[in-house]
């Protein structure tokens, strides 16, 4: 368990702050300015990887991983796990707007009076 | 007059889902002794909401399906903001509930000053549900005991009457099946009085091939968890 320390360390550090960001509530801008500077990086850190593949693997090794793929392949699982969160939270909130909307919908559509309190009570229906 | 009791200050709710067969029946029985029933008709596909509207309730429908808890929800805010209720009860549209369960349920409440009586199959031994089923309900009233405190001996019963200050309490978010035990969580949260009523679960032909599937039970548990 305890070799290649730097890369799991790095790695651990990475998941617990992609578990903290999402159990904090989503204050808007905040949390779409951080998800948007992660994706650029990770963005140019995939270009300079595919440019310059030896720089990879200097800092894969660095870190005590053996190939600057492998180094990639990590990085990317943890931040597909957290978009597979994140995108979860999205969902729940918006069948949380669709539920509240749906019901104020139907209780303004419904007769705004009770029924007559007598069981006397024969619709003319054909 | 020589007639039943009416209930005229309680509003029967119904959460109603595809049971165009059996809530008529339902609706009628009901109104014998509750002249007061408001029916959620969570977008059926058939006619179930015009079936419960003929036979004398009133029909409140959700353009489309969320749910039995959030049909619930519905039902019970309609209740709040539409008339003045003293006592509400649900009720299941499918026929296992007696009415005259939810009658001794409101004078138990109305005679000890209750908030809220929950039914429990599980109080006296006439229920029969299957061995299977037992165990996950045993695994439910654990799971309720763990999240809620409250010590239940039914933990996934649809018959509930809950007075109106205790109603107020309730913004039940689950629209799902978890919305029992979230149900009991938010009105034990209240401190009010509450008590459990025996009854009787009519396990028909027609309510076990409607019931819940036991595969269901692993979403309903783990929904359960993660609220």
């Amino acid at each position: 368990m305890l070799d290649q320390p730097l890369i799991k360390i790095l790695l651990l550090v990475a998941v617990a702050g992609v578990i903290a960001l999402l159990t904090r509530s989503t204050s808007g801008s905040n949390h779409q300015a951080v998800r948007r500077l992660g994706l650029i990086a990770f963005g140019v850190v995939a270009v300079v990887a595919v440019l310059f593949p030896a720089t990879l693997t200097t800092i894969a090794e660095w870190v005590g991983v053996g190939r600057g793929a492998d180094l990639l392949l990590y990085g990317l699982t943890v931040v597909f796990f957290g978009f597979v969160a994140s995108s979860y939270r999205r969902s729940r909130r918006l069948e949380r707007h669709i539920t509240l909307l749906t019901r104020e919908l139907a209780l303004r559509s419904s007769t705004p009076t009770a029924s007559p309190s007598t069981s006397e009570k024969a619709p003319e229906r054909d | 007059m020589g007639g039943p009791l009416m209930h005229e200050d309680t509003w029967v709710v119904i959460p109603l889902f595809n049971e165009a067969t059996v809530i008529a029946g339902v609706v009628a029985d009901l109104r014998a002794r509750f002249p007061h029933v408001v029916v959620v008709d969570d977008s059926s596909d058939d006619d179930s909401g015009a079936v419960a509207e003929a036979a004398g309730a009133t029909v409140v429908r959700h353009s489309v399906n969320l749910g039995q808890g959030a049909a619930l929800q519905t039902g019970i805010t309609w209740v709040l903001r539409n008339t003045d209720a003293r006592y509400l009860v649900t009720f299941d549209a499918d026929g296992q509930h007696r009415v005259e369960d939810a009658s001794a349920m409101v004078a138990h409440a109305q005679q000890e000053d209750l908030a809220v009586v929950f039914g429990s199959r599980f109080l006296d031994s006439r229920t029969r549900p299957g061995l299977v089923r037992r165990i996950v309900l045993t695994g439910a009233v654990w799971l309720t005991r763990q999240q809620t405190g409250m010590r239940l001996t039914d933990a996934h019963n649809g018959l509930r009457v809950i007075r109106r200050d205790a109603a107020t309490a309730l913004d039940i978010q689950q629209d799902r099946m978890a919305h029992a035990s979230e149900i009991v969580l938010q009105l034990g949260r209240t401190s009010l009085p509450w008590a459990e009523h025996p009854v009787l679960i009519l396990y028909t032909d027609y309510s076990r091939s409607k019931g819940q599937s036991l595969i269901n039970s692993v979403n309903i548990l783990i929904d359960m968890v993660l609220k």
